[in-house]
C-alpha cells in the first residue's frame, strides 16, 4: 500500500489542484489577516470558508482525480497487488497531498503573523485538524461514490449533491424541524442531527472553543452536559473519527467485489 | 478621663475577650495576642478599639456569634473569625452590627462564617481590607460575607470575599461607595444590590460568581471601571439590571460571560465606554427597557453583541460602538463606517423562540439567513441600529486613566 | 498452465460469457479472436483478476485464481489504453512497477529497442499518443515471466516500432512463453499467431490454428475466412 501511497502522493503534490488547493487557503488566510490584521477574527472568517469549502474541493477533486485515474488503476489491478491497498493507496495518497495544501496554506500565513503578534495555537489546531479531516471525510466519499458509478457526469453530479445536501440542505431541515416541534424535548434529535454530518460536527467542535459562554447559556440537561464539560468535544472527534473510517472502510468493501 | 489599655492573652491577668470589653471603659483599648479564643455572644455597646496581634482565632463557641455591636465607634482590627455555624433562625455573623455608627472593620480575617459581617441601621461604617473565604457547596446552607441592610453612608473597600453566597449584599443601603472588592466563586451573585439608591461602585472585580451581580429597584447607581469575568452558566450574568433608573455604566470591562449585561426595565441608563470581550451575549435588552443610551462601547468577539424580545420597534440609542464584526467601509476615512451596524442577528431571535438551534450556531446556512435578515429586516427591529459605528477600537484604559 | 473452467460472466442483461473452457499452456502465440463485445477483453480482464466471473473458475498452473495476486507476478500485461498518473516521469513510472514487482527487469534493452532515453525525465502527460504506448509496452514486457498478455498492442505504434514489437513478441515465444493477444488487425493475426481462439455468442466457436480455420471456412484468406465464419452464423449485425 506505501508504494501506491507513495507514487499517487508524488503525482498529485505536483498536480496543479494540489497547489490551487495550497494558494487558495494562503490567500484567504493572508488576505483576512492583512484585513482584519487580528489572528482571532481571521479563525472566525476561516470557519466557515473551511467547513464549506473543503468538503466541495476534496468532492470535485476526489470525482475528478478518480475518474482520470481509471486506467492507471487498470494497470495497478494487473499487478501482483491487492485491491485493498491500490485503492485504499490511491485514496491516501490524493487526501494526504490535499492535506498538506491545506495544511499549509492555512498554516504559512499564521506562522509568519506570529512573528509580530500572539497566536492562539488552540482554536489554531483545531481549526488545521478539522479542515484535514473534512479533506479525509469527502474524498473518501466522493471516491466512494466514484468507485459505484462508472458514469462520469452521474458520479460528479451525485458528489456535489451530497456536498450541497450536508453543507447547507441539511442545516435548514434542521432549523424547520427543530422550529415545527418547538413544544417537544429536542435536544437529543438535535444532538443526533449534527452527529449524523460531518460539517456539523466540525462546526460544533470549533464552535465549542469559540463560543463556550454562549452555549453554557441553554438551560437543558443534555447540551449542558455536551457543552459544559470535554465530554462535547471528546464525543465530537470520536464521531468524526468514525465518519473518516466508515466511508474507507465502504471503499475497501466494493473495491474488492467491482468489476473493472 | 485617660483611655485604658488592656491585655488579653492565655497566661494573662485577663485571659478571655469578653471579660476585657466587659471591664473596658468607654474609648479603651484592648490588644490581643495571638492564640486561640473559643469565645461568642461578645456584646459591644461602647466606643472601643480591638487590635488582634498576628491575628489572634476568636473561635465561634457553639457556632454563635461572636461580635454583635449596638454603640457606636468600635474599631476592630488584626482578628481572625471561624466557625460561626450556619443557623436557619438568626442571621449569625462574626460580625453583628446592630445599629451601632461609625463602626471600622479593618484587616481582619473571616474563615467558613456563616455571615461575615452583617450590618443593620448603621450609618458612616467601614469595611475595609478584609478576607472573607468559605468553602460553601450549597446555596441553600450558604450566607453573605459581607451583609448591609438599611444603612447608610458606607464605605467597602479593598475586601476579598470566596465561597459565599452573595459576596456584597445591599438592601435599602444608600449613598454608599464600593471599591476595589474582589468577589470571586461566590454561590448567587458576587453583588447583590436592592432598593439601595445613589450608591458608586468602583474598580471591584466580579469574578466566576454562580449568577454575576444583580443591580435591582434602584436609581442614580454609578457603576465605573468594574470587571465583570467569566460568570458562565444557564443564568449567569455579567450584570443584571432590573427596574434600575438614572444610572452610569462606565468604562467596566466585560469579559467571558453567558450575558455580559442583562437589562429589563432599565430606564435612561447611559452605558459608555465600556469593554464587551468574548461574551456570550453582550447586552441582552428586554423591550421593557428604554431611553437608555449605548455608546461609546467596544464589542469584541463575542458571539452575540445584541439581543431583545422586541421584533419591531427599538426604544434605546445605540451609536458610535466599535463592532468587531462590523462589515462596512469607511470611504471618507473620517472613522465612522459609511453603512449602519445592525448588532441584532437574525439567529438571536430564532433562539429565543427555538433554543435547541443553538446547536447551528456558526452554520453556513444560519450566516446566509443573517445576512438576509441583515438586508430586510422580519423578526429582528428595524431601528435597531448604530447609524454612526466606530472602524476603530476605542482605547477606553487610557481614557479611563484619570476616573 | 492457464485453464478457463466454463466461465459465465452477464454485465447486468447483456450476457457476454455463456460457458467458455478453453486451455492455454505449452508455449505459443494464441490470438484471441471475435466480434465486438464478444468478451475478449472480459476474458482478459478475468485471468488477471480484474473481473470476477458469475459461474466457473480459472486455474492458473493448476491453482485457482479466486482471491489470489501473487500469481500475477507471473504475467505480463499490455493494457489497451495507456493512461498514466500524468505528474510523474517515465522514469518513476518504471520505477513504480519495479517497485511493486521487484526483481531484476531488463528495461534497459526496451529503452534502446523503442529509442525512449530522450523521453525519460518528461512528465507523462508531455508524452504524444505513441510514445504513451511505447512506455506502456515497455512496462509490460520489461519483465522476464512466463506468461504475456497483450490487448490491441499495436494502437497508435508507428511502423518501425510495430516492425520491433513483432520481434520482441516472437522473440519471447522462441524462450517457450505462453502468450496471449487480442486485436483487430488482421495481419498481425497471421504474421504472429500460432492458433487462434474465436468467441462467438459467449462461446469458444472455433479453435485451432491458421490453416485450420482457412480449411474450416473454405476461404484462402484470413479475413474472409473469419467473415465467412459470421456470416453462416446469421451474425450479420456484427463486425469483426
Amino acid at each position: 500500500m506505501l508504494k501506491i501511497l507513495k507514487y499517487s502522493f508524488y503525482d498529485l503534490l505536483r498536480s496543479k489542484w494540489t497547489l490551487i488547493y495550497f494558494l487558495f487557503f494562503l490567500m484567504i488566510t493572508q488576505g483576512l489577516l492583512y484585513i482584519t490584521g487580528d489572528e482571532a477574527k481571521t479563525i472566525v472568517g476561516l470557519l466557515n470558508v473551511v467547513v464549506i469549502l473543503c468538503p466541495l474541493i476534496a468532492t470535485v477533486f476526489g470525482t475528478v482525480n478518480f475518474y482520470n485515474s481509471r486506467e492507471f488503476t487498470e494497470l495497478l489491478l494487473a499487478q501482483p497487488l491487492k485491491r485493498r491497498d491500490i485503492f485504499i493507496g490511491q485514496y491516501l495518497g490524493m487526501t494526504l497531498s490535499l492535506s498538506i495544501g491545506y495544511f499549509l496554506g492555512v498554516l504559512i500565513p499564521f506562522v509568519i503573523h506570529s512573528f509580530t503578534y500572539s497566536v492562539d495555537y488552540t482554536v489554531l489546531s483545531i481549526l488545521l485538524f478539522v479542515g484535514v479531516f473534512l479533506t479525509f471525510i469527502f474524498s473518501a466519499l466522493s471516491f466512494l461514490i466514484s468507485l459505484i458509478t462508472d458514469n462520469k457526469i452521474k458520479g460528479f453530479g451525485l458528489s456535489i449533491l451530497t456536498w450541497l445536501l450536508l453543507a447547507l440542505v441539511y442545516d435548514g431541515m434542521q432549523l424547520f424541524i427543530l422550529s415545527m416541534l418547538d413544544n417537544y424535548p429536542l435536544e437529543k434529535i438535535s444532538l443526533v442531527m449534527t452527529f449524523l454530518n460531518p460539517i456539523d460536527l466540525s462546526r460544533v467542535l470549533l464552535m465549542l472553543k469559540l463560543d463556550i459562554s454562549a452555549l453554557l447559556g441553554y438551560t437543558g440537561a443534555v447540551f449542558n452536559k455536551f457543552f459544559g464539560s470535554s465530554f462535547g468535544f471528546a464525543l465530537s472527534l470520536s464521531a468524526l473519527l468514525i465518519w473518516t473510517v466508515v466511508p474507507v472502510y465502504f471503499i475497501n468493501r466494493i473495491s474488492m467485489k467491482k468489476d473493472f | 478621663m485617660l483611655a485604658d489599655t488592656h491585655i488579653v492573652c492565655s497566661d494573662c491577668h485577663i485571659g478571655k475577650v469578653s471579660n476585657a470589653v466587659d471591664m473596658s471603659e468607654r474609648g479603651d483599648t484592648i490588644i490581643i495576642k495571638s492564640g486561640v479564643y473559643t469565645e461568642s455572644l461578645i456584646e459591644i455597646d461602647k466606643p472601643l478599639t480591638i487590635i488582634g496581634e498576628n491575628f489572634p482565632k476568636i473561635v465561634a463557641k457553639g457556632g454563635e456569634k461572636i461580635f454583635h455591636i449596638i454603640g457606636d465607634s468600635v474599631t476592630i482590627t488584626g482578628l481572625e473569625f471561624m466557625e460561626v455555624k450556619r443557623s436557619f433562625i438568626e442571621d449569625r455573623a462574626a460580625i453583628n452590627i446592630q445599629g451601632g455608627n461609625y463602626i471600622s472593620i479593618i484587616n481582619n480575617r473571616f474563615t467558613n462564617t456563616f455571615f461575615g459581617i452583617y450590618i443593620a441601621k448603621s450609618t458612616g461604617t467601614k469595611i475595609i481590607d478584609n478576607r472573607l473565604i468559605s468553602n460553601n457547596k450549597k446555596e441553600m446552607n450558604s450566607a453573605n460575607a459581607i451583609h448591609a441592610w438599611s444603612s447608610k453612608k458606607l464605605l467597602i473597600k479593598n475586601n476579598y470575599v470566596e465561597g459565599h453566597r452573595d459576596g456584597l449584599y445591599f438592601e435599602f443601603c444608600d449613598n454608599s461607595i464600593i471599591k476595589n472588592n474582589h468577589s470571586y466563586r461566590n454561590l448567587r451573585y458576587g453583588l447583590h444590590f436592592m432598593f439601595s439608591d445613589n450608591n458608586k461602585y468602583k474598580n471591584n472585580i466580579f469574578e466566576e460568581n454562580g449568577a454575576g451581580v444583580a443591580v435591582m429597584y434602584s436609581h442614580h447607581i454609578e457603576m465605573y471601571k468594574n470587571q465583570f469575568l467569566n460568570n458562565w452558566g444557564q443564568s449567569s450574568y455579567g450584570l443584571l439590571l432590573k427596574e434600575i433608573k438614572d444610572s452610569k455604566i462606565h468604562y467596566n470591562l466585560f469579559k467571558g460571560n453567558t450575558k455580559g449585561i442583562y437589562g429589563e426595565s432599565a430606564i435612561r441608563i447611559n452605558i459608555v465606554h465600556n469593554d464587551f470581550v468574548q461574551n456570550g451575549w453582550a447586552m441582552q435588552m428586554m423591550g421593557s427597557s428604554e431611553q437608555d443610551t449605548i455608546s461609546h462601547n467596544n464589542f469584541i468577539r463575542n458571539t452575540f453583541n445584541v439581543s431583545t424580545n422586541q421584533n419591531a420597534k427599538n426604544y434605546n440609542v445605540y451609536e458610535k460602538n466599535y463592532w468587531s464584526d462590523y462589515t462596512g467601509y469607511d470611504l471618507d476615512k473620517d472613522g465612522i463606517g459609511d453603512v449602519p451596524h445592525r448588532p441584532v442577528k437574525f439567529f438571536s431571535q430564532v433562539l429565543g423562540y427555538t433554543p435547541e438551534a443553538i446547536i447551528l450556531l456558526r452554520s453556513f446556512f444560519i450566516e446566509l439567513l443573517n445576512f438576509i435578515e441583515n438586508i430586510v429586516p422580519v423578526l429582528t427591529p428595524e431601528n435597531l441600529k448604530d447609524l454612526q459605528p466606530l472602524v476603530k477600537q476605542i482605547d477606553n484604559d487610557t481614557i479611563s486613566k484619570h476616573i | 498452465m492457464i485453464q478457463f473452467q466454463n466461465i459465465y460472466k452477464a454485465f447486468g442483461k447483456l450476457e457476454v460469457l455463456t460457458g467458455v473452457s478453453a486451455e492455454v499452456s505449452g508455449g505459443g502465440i494464441t490470438a484471441i479472436l471475435g466480434p465486438n463485445g464478444s468478451g475478449k477483453t472480459t476474458l482478459i480482464k478475468m485471468l488477471l483478476g480484474m473481473v470476477y466471473p458469475d459461474k466457473g473458475e480459472i486455474l492458473f498452473d493448476g491453482k485457482p485464481i479466486k482471491k489470489e495476486w501473487q500469481y500475477k507476478n507471473d504475467i505480463s500485461y499490455l493494457p489497451q489504453i495507456a493512461r498514466f498518473p500524468e505528474n510523474l516521469t517515465v522514469t518513476e513510472l518504471i520505477n513504480l512497477i519495479k517497485d511493486i514487482r521487484g526483481g531484476t527487469p531488463n528495461e534497459k534493452r526496451l529503452i534502446d529497442l523503442f529509442a525512449l532515453e530522450s523521453h525519460l525525465g518528461k512528465k507523462i502527460k508531455h508524452l504524444s499518443g505513441g510514445t504513451k504506448q511505447k512506455v506502456n509496452i515497455l512496462l509490460a514486457m520489461m519483465y522476464d515471466n512466463p506468461v504475456i498478455v497483450l490487448d490491441e498492442p499495436s494502437t497508435g505504434l508507428d511502423p518501425i516500432a510495430l516492425v520491433r514489437l513483432k520481434e520482441l513478441i516472437l522473440e519471447e515465444r522462441d524462450k517457450g512463453k505462453n502468450i496471449l493477444i487480442t486485436t483487430h488487425i488482421m495481419s498481425l493475426v497471421e504474421d504472429l499467431s500460432d492458433e487462434i481462439l474465436f468467441l462467438l455468442e459467449g462461446k469458444v466457436y472455433f479453435r485451432g490454428t491458421i490453416p485450420d480455420i482457412k480449411e474450416f471456412a473454405g476461404e484462402d484468406n484470413l479475413e474472409k475466412s473469419i467473415a465467412h465464419l459470421l456470416e453462416h452464423k446469421n451474425a450479420e449485425n456484427i463486425k469483426v
